[in-house]
Protein backbone atom coordinates (compact mmCIF):
# COMPACT_ATOMS: atom_id res chain seq x y z
CA UNK A 1 0.00 0.00 0.00
CA UNK A 2 2.27 2.52 0.66
CA UNK A 3 4.21 1.93 -2.69
CA UNK A 4 1.87 3.44 -4.50
CA UNK A 5 0.97 6.49 -2.25
CA UNK A 6 2.60 9.77 -4.07
CA UNK A 7 5.29 11.55 -2.45
CA UNK A 8 4.98 15.28 -1.63
CA UNK A 9 8.10 17.87 -0.78
CA UNK A 10 6.73 20.04 2.05
CA UNK A 11 7.78 23.41 2.35
CA UNK A 12 7.13 25.16 5.96
CA UNK A 13 7.45 29.16 6.79
CA UNK A 14 8.28 29.33 10.05
CA UNK A 15 7.36 32.09 12.73
CA UNK A 16 9.89 33.99 12.14
CA UNK A 17 10.85 33.63 8.28
CA UNK A 18 10.03 35.09 5.47
CA UNK A 19 9.64 32.43 2.67
CA UNK A 20 8.84 28.73 2.78
CA UNK A 21 12.14 26.52 2.91
CA UNK A 22 11.78 23.13 1.78
CA UNK A 23 12.32 20.61 4.95
CA UNK A 24 11.82 17.23 3.51
CA UNK A 25 8.84 15.04 2.22
CA UNK A 26 6.01 13.00 3.35
CA UNK A 27 3.57 10.35 1.60
CA UNK A 28 0.07 10.66 1.18
CA UNK A 29 -2.87 9.73 -1.38
CA UNK A 30 -4.18 13.17 -1.59
CA UNK A 31 -3.59 17.40 -0.80
CA UNK A 32 -5.17 16.94 1.90
CA UNK A 33 -3.79 14.43 3.43
CA UNK A 34 -0.46 15.91 2.68
CA UNK A 35 -0.99 18.78 4.26
CA UNK A 36 -2.38 16.88 7.69
CA UNK A 37 0.67 14.78 7.39
CA UNK A 38 3.19 17.63 7.18
CA UNK A 39 1.41 19.08 9.75
CA UNK A 40 2.10 16.13 12.30
CA UNK A 41 5.88 15.20 11.00
CA UNK A 42 7.04 18.56 10.72
CA UNK A 43 5.72 20.56 12.69
CA UNK A 44 5.76 18.76 16.20
CA UNK A 45 7.92 21.63 18.13
CA UNK A 46 6.14 24.79 16.87
CA UNK A 47 8.15 25.01 13.86
CA UNK A 48 5.21 26.39 11.49
CA UNK A 49 3.29 29.44 10.48
CA UNK A 50 2.41 27.77 7.27
CA UNK A 51 3.19 25.02 4.97
CA UNK A 52 3.11 24.31 0.84
CA UNK A 53 3.08 20.53 -0.05
CA UNK A 54 3.52 19.55 -3.46
CA UNK A 55 3.66 16.57 -5.00
CA UNK A 56 7.36 15.60 -6.01
CA UNK A 57 6.38 14.20 -9.27
CA UNK A 58 5.38 18.41 -10.62
CA UNK A 59 8.78 19.50 -9.70
CA UNK A 60 10.68 20.30 -12.73
CA UNK A 61 14.34 20.53 -11.82
CA UNK A 62 17.78 21.08 -13.42
CA UNK A 63 19.59 18.39 -14.69
CA UNK A 64 22.56 17.56 -12.59
CA UNK A 65 24.71 17.48 -15.98
CA UNK A 66 23.97 21.07 -16.45
CA UNK A 67 25.27 22.18 -13.75
CA UNK A 68 28.38 24.03 -15.65
CA UNK A 69 26.85 25.28 -18.78
CA UNK A 70 24.09 26.86 -16.27
CA UNK A 71 26.05 28.00 -13.28
CA UNK A 72 29.56 28.40 -13.76
CA UNK A 73 29.31 31.30 -15.97
CA UNK A 74 28.40 33.56 -13.29
CA UNK A 75 31.30 32.88 -10.90
CA UNK A 76 33.77 35.39 -12.59
CA UNK A 77 30.83 38.45 -12.67
CA UNK A 78 31.82 39.74 -9.61
CA UNK A 79 30.04 43.03 -10.85
CA UNK A 80 26.94 41.41 -10.12
CA UNK A 81 27.34 41.62 -6.80
CA UNK A 82 26.05 44.39 -4.49
CA UNK A 83 29.24 45.02 -2.64
CA UNK A 84 30.11 48.35 -4.10
CA UNK A 85 26.51 49.84 -1.91
CA UNK A 86 26.48 51.43 1.56
CA UNK A 87 23.18 49.42 3.50
CA UNK A 88 21.75 52.06 5.26
CA UNK A 89 21.17 51.52 8.89
CA UNK A 90 18.00 49.97 9.94
CA UNK A 91 17.02 48.35 6.44
CA UNK A 92 16.41 44.26 7.63
CA UNK A 93 15.27 41.98 5.09
CA UNK A 94 17.56 43.26 2.07
CA UNK B 1 -23.29 13.91 46.87
CA UNK B 2 -21.60 16.55 48.06
CA UNK B 3 -20.78 19.70 45.54
CA UNK B 4 -17.07 18.86 45.47
CA UNK B 5 -17.48 14.81 45.04
CA UNK B 6 -19.78 15.75 42.00
CA UNK B 7 -17.37 18.15 40.46
CA UNK B 8 -14.77 15.44 40.80
CA UNK B 9 -16.60 12.62 39.45
CA UNK B 10 -17.45 15.01 36.33
CA UNK B 11 -13.98 15.75 35.93
CA UNK B 12 -12.75 12.02 36.06
CA UNK B 13 -15.13 11.54 33.11
CA UNK B 14 -13.49 14.09 31.12
CA UNK B 15 -9.89 12.95 32.25
CA UNK B 16 -11.10 8.99 31.92
CA UNK B 17 -11.99 9.92 28.17
CA UNK B 18 -8.80 11.15 27.36
CA UNK B 19 -6.58 9.12 28.98
CA UNK B 20 -8.26 5.52 27.77
CA UNK B 21 -8.41 6.87 24.56
CA UNK B 22 -4.60 8.57 24.61
CA UNK B 23 -3.64 5.20 25.57
CA UNK B 24 -5.36 2.99 22.80
CA UNK B 25 -3.76 4.96 20.24
CA UNK B 26 -0.36 4.44 21.97
CA UNK B 27 -0.73 1.18 21.05
CA UNK B 28 -0.39 1.90 17.32
CA UNK B 29 3.16 3.20 17.70
CA UNK B 30 5.43 1.02 16.40
CA UNK B 31 2.67 -1.07 14.24
CA UNK B 32 1.10 1.72 11.89
CA UNK B 33 0.60 1.00 8.35
CA UNK B 34 2.96 4.14 7.03
CA UNK B 35 5.28 6.21 9.14
CA UNK B 36 2.99 9.32 8.61
CA UNK B 37 0.10 7.70 10.52
CA UNK B 38 2.17 6.67 13.12
CA UNK B 39 3.48 10.01 13.74
CA UNK B 40 -0.31 11.66 13.37
CA UNK B 41 -1.38 9.07 15.99
CA UNK B 42 1.02 9.71 18.35
CA UNK B 43 0.26 13.61 17.84
CA UNK B 44 -3.44 12.77 19.03
CA UNK B 45 -2.49 10.70 21.83
CA UNK B 46 -0.12 12.86 23.41
CA UNK B 47 -2.84 15.77 22.95
CA UNK B 48 -5.70 13.78 24.98
CA UNK B 49 -2.57 12.75 27.73
CA UNK B 50 -1.79 15.95 27.74
CA UNK B 51 -5.53 16.68 28.17
CA UNK B 52 -6.13 13.56 31.13
CA UNK B 53 -3.15 15.34 32.76
CA UNK B 54 -5.16 18.19 33.15
CA UNK B 55 -8.57 17.32 34.03
CA UNK B 56 -7.21 14.67 36.20
CA UNK B 57 -4.87 17.55 37.92
CA UNK B 58 -8.04 19.28 38.76
CA UNK B 59 -10.04 16.26 39.59
CA UNK B 60 -7.48 15.95 42.03
CA UNK B 61 -7.87 19.39 43.46
CA UNK B 62 -11.27 19.34 43.78
CA UNK B 63 -11.38 15.82 45.85
CA UNK B 64 -8.79 18.23 47.99
CA UNK B 65 -7.32 14.66 49.87
CA UNK B 66 -3.92 15.55 48.81
CA UNK B 67 -4.20 12.82 45.50
CA UNK B 68 -2.62 14.07 42.73
CA UNK B 69 -3.31 13.14 38.73
CA UNK B 70 -0.83 10.15 38.94
CA UNK B 71 -2.30 8.47 41.37
CA UNK B 72 -5.90 8.61 39.98
CA UNK B 73 -4.70 7.28 36.33
CA UNK B 74 -2.43 4.55 37.88
CA UNK B 75 -3.78 3.32 41.26
CA UNK B 76 -7.60 3.28 40.42
CA UNK B 77 -9.37 -0.26 39.55
CA UNK B 78 -11.54 -0.44 36.69
CA UNK B 79 -15.06 0.37 38.32
CA UNK B 80 -13.87 3.68 39.52
CA UNK B 81 -12.68 4.76 35.74
CA UNK B 82 -15.35 7.18 34.10
CA UNK B 83 -14.87 7.03 30.58
CA UNK B 84 -17.13 6.20 27.70
CA UNK B 85 -17.03 2.20 26.66
CA UNK B 86 -16.95 3.99 22.96
CA UNK B 87 -13.13 4.83 23.64
CA UNK B 88 -11.86 1.63 25.13
CA UNK B 89 -12.64 -0.53 22.53
CA UNK B 90 -9.87 -2.33 21.04
CA UNK B 91 -8.02 -0.61 17.76
CA UNK B 92 -9.49 -3.57 15.44
CA UNK B 93 -7.90 -2.71 12.14
CA UNK B 94 -7.27 0.71 11.57
CA UNK B 95 -11.29 1.32 10.16
CA UNK B 96 -12.13 0.58 13.48
CA UNK B 97 -9.46 2.88 15.10
CA UNK B 98 -10.31 5.70 12.65
CA UNK B 99 -14.09 4.93 13.04
CA UNK B 100 -13.92 5.22 17.08
CA UNK B 101 -11.99 8.31 16.93
CA UNK B 102 -13.93 9.82 14.57
CA UNK B 103 -17.63 9.21 16.78
CA UNK B 104 -15.21 10.29 19.77
CA UNK B 105 -14.04 13.81 18.29
CA UNK B 106 -17.57 14.52 16.92
CA UNK B 107 -18.32 14.86 20.30
CA UNK B 108 -15.24 16.00 21.92
CA UNK B 109 -15.29 19.37 19.85
CA UNK B 110 -18.82 20.61 20.42
CA UNK B 111 -18.58 19.36 24.37
CA UNK B 112 -14.90 21.55 24.64
CA UNK B 113 -16.38 23.74 22.92
CA UNK B 114 -19.04 24.72 25.47
CA UNK B 115 -16.80 23.78 28.32
CA UNK B 116 -14.64 26.97 27.38
CA UNK B 117 -17.68 28.33 28.18
CA UNK B 118 -17.98 27.12 31.36
CA UNK B 119 -18.51 29.31 34.75
CA UNK B 120 -15.74 27.79 36.21
CA UNK B 121 -12.59 29.18 35.20
CA UNK B 122 -10.93 26.60 35.34
CA UNK B 123 -12.67 24.52 33.55
CA UNK B 124 -12.72 26.99 30.75
CA UNK B 125 -8.87 27.43 30.76
CA UNK B 126 -8.62 23.68 30.28
CA UNK B 127 -11.04 23.33 27.64
CA UNK B 128 -9.99 26.58 25.88
CA UNK B 129 -6.48 24.89 25.15
CA UNK B 130 -8.00 21.38 24.10
CA UNK B 131 -10.74 22.62 21.92
CA UNK B 132 -7.98 23.67 19.22
CA UNK B 133 -6.70 20.24 19.44
CA UNK B 134 -9.95 18.68 19.30
CA UNK B 135 -10.51 20.67 16.54
CA UNK B 136 -7.84 19.25 14.30
CA UNK B 137 -8.80 15.70 15.85
CA UNK B 138 -11.99 15.81 14.62
CA UNK B 139 -11.06 17.26 10.94
CA UNK B 140 -8.40 14.57 10.42
CA UNK B 141 -10.23 11.75 11.69
CA UNK B 142 -13.06 12.75 9.13
CA UNK B 143 -10.82 13.19 6.19
CA UNK B 144 -10.03 9.43 6.82
CA UNK B 145 -13.59 7.89 7.21
CA UNK B 146 -14.43 10.04 3.85
CA UNK B 147 -11.27 8.55 2.53
CA UNK B 148 -11.68 4.83 3.50
CA UNK B 149 -15.25 4.97 2.77
CA UNK B 150 -14.95 6.40 -0.50
CA UNK B 151 -11.90 4.61 -1.27
CA UNK B 152 -11.76 1.11 -2.78
CA UNK B 153 -14.32 -1.78 -2.27
CA UNK B 154 -12.36 -3.04 0.50
CA UNK B 155 -11.94 0.05 2.21
CA UNK B 156 -15.54 1.33 2.01
CA UNK B 157 -16.72 -1.99 3.61
CA UNK B 158 -14.35 -2.81 6.33
CA UNK B 159 -15.39 1.07 7.39
CA UNK B 160 -18.66 0.48 6.96
CA UNK B 161 -18.36 -3.16 9.21
CA UNK B 162 -16.31 -0.46 11.54
CA UNK B 163 -19.30 2.05 11.67
CA UNK B 164 -21.48 -0.68 12.09
CA UNK B 165 -19.84 -2.14 15.07
CA UNK B 166 -19.44 0.50 16.87
CA UNK B 167 -22.53 2.33 16.75
CA UNK B 168 -24.12 0.71 19.58
CA UNK B 169 -21.13 2.87 21.88
CA UNK B 170 -22.21 6.61 20.30
CA UNK B 171 -24.95 7.17 22.14
CA UNK B 172 -23.82 6.91 26.09
CA UNK B 173 -21.79 9.91 25.66
CA UNK B 174 -24.44 12.08 24.57
CA UNK B 175 -27.34 11.35 26.92
CA UNK B 176 -26.84 13.21 30.14
CA UNK B 177 -27.37 11.20 33.23
CA UNK B 178 -28.37 12.75 36.71
CA UNK B 179 -24.27 13.91 37.14
CA UNK B 180 -24.29 15.86 33.06
CA UNK B 181 -27.44 17.65 34.54
CA UNK B 182 -26.33 18.68 37.50
CA UNK B 183 -23.00 19.63 36.78
CA UNK B 184 -25.18 21.97 33.41
CA UNK B 185 -27.04 23.54 36.09
CA UNK B 186 -23.88 24.47 38.15
CA UNK B 187 -22.86 26.05 34.77
CA UNK B 188 -19.86 24.15 35.28
CA UNK B 189 -20.78 21.42 32.96
CA UNK B 190 -21.92 21.17 28.85
CA UNK B 191 -25.28 20.79 27.81
CA UNK B 192 -25.33 17.45 25.89
CA UNK B 193 -28.69 17.50 24.33
CA UNK B 194 -26.45 20.42 22.15
CA UNK B 195 -23.82 18.51 22.20
CA UNK B 196 -25.55 15.42 20.65
CA UNK B 197 -27.14 17.19 17.93
CA UNK B 198 -23.82 19.19 16.78
CA UNK B 199 -22.57 15.29 16.51
CA UNK B 200 -25.59 14.23 14.70
CA UNK B 201 -24.59 16.76 12.24
CA UNK B 202 -21.11 15.68 11.71
CA UNK B 203 -21.49 12.57 11.62
CA UNK B 204 -24.56 12.93 8.71
CA UNK B 205 -22.25 15.00 6.65
CA UNK B 206 -18.99 12.74 7.05
CA UNK B 207 -20.74 9.51 6.27
CA UNK B 208 -23.26 10.49 3.65
CA UNK B 209 -19.68 11.79 1.70
CA UNK B 210 -18.23 8.89 2.71
CA UNK B 211 -20.86 7.21 1.01
CA UNK B 212 -21.41 5.30 3.92
CA UNK B 213 -24.81 3.99 5.56
CA UNK B 214 -25.78 5.75 9.00
CA UNK B 215 -26.94 2.34 11.08
CA UNK B 216 -30.56 1.96 11.64
CA UNK B 217 -30.02 0.56 15.10
CA UNK B 218 -31.62 2.47 18.11
CA UNK B 219 -30.49 0.24 21.22
CA UNK B 220 -27.58 1.66 22.75
CA UNK B 221 -24.77 0.32 25.14
CA UNK B 222 -24.37 2.37 28.25
CA UNK B 223 -22.94 2.32 31.38
CA UNK B 224 -18.83 3.64 31.17
CA UNK B 225 -19.89 6.34 32.96
CA UNK B 226 -20.97 5.06 35.82
CA UNK B 227 -17.91 2.80 35.93
CA UNK B 228 -19.69 -0.79 34.38
CA UNK B 229 -17.02 -1.27 31.51
CA UNK B 230 -16.24 -3.68 29.09
CA UNK B 231 -13.77 -6.31 29.90
CA UNK B 232 -11.34 -4.76 27.34
CA UNK B 233 -10.54 -1.55 30.04
CA UNK B 234 -9.08 -4.16 32.68
CA UNK B 235 -6.83 -5.45 29.58
CA UNK B 236 -5.68 -1.67 28.93
CA UNK B 237 -5.37 -0.53 32.24
CA UNK B 238 -3.32 -3.89 33.79
CA UNK B 239 -0.71 -2.87 30.98
CA UNK B 240 -0.89 0.98 31.70
CA UNK B 241 -1.02 0.36 35.64
CA UNK B 242 1.51 -2.34 35.55
CA UNK B 243 4.84 0.31 36.29
CA UNK B 244 3.65 2.25 38.83
CA UNK B 245 1.89 -0.18 40.79
CA UNK B 246 4.65 -2.90 40.94
CA UNK B 247 7.60 -0.35 41.73
CA UNK B 248 5.50 2.39 43.66
CA UNK B 249 6.97 6.15 42.63
CA UNK B 250 9.22 4.68 40.46
CA UNK B 251 11.27 7.47 38.85
CA UNK B 252 13.21 8.36 35.53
Amino acid sequence: MERDWPLWEVFIRSKHGLAHKHVGSVHATDARMAIDNARDVYTRRNEGASIWVVRAADIVATAPGDKEILFDPSEDKIYRHPTFYHVPEGVENL
Amino acid sequence: MTINKQQYRYLLRLGDNALVLGQRLCEWIGHAPVLEEELATANVALDLIGQATAWLELAAARRGDGVDADRLAFHRDVMDFQNVLLVEQPNGDYAHTIARQFFFDAFHYPLLEQLACSQDEQVAGIAAKAVKEARYHLRRSGEWVIRLGDGTEESHQRMQQAVDALWMYTGEMLAADELDQAMLAQGLGADLAQAAKAWQGYVDEVLAEATLTRPSQKWMQQGGKQGRHSEHLGYLLAEMQFLPRAYPDARW
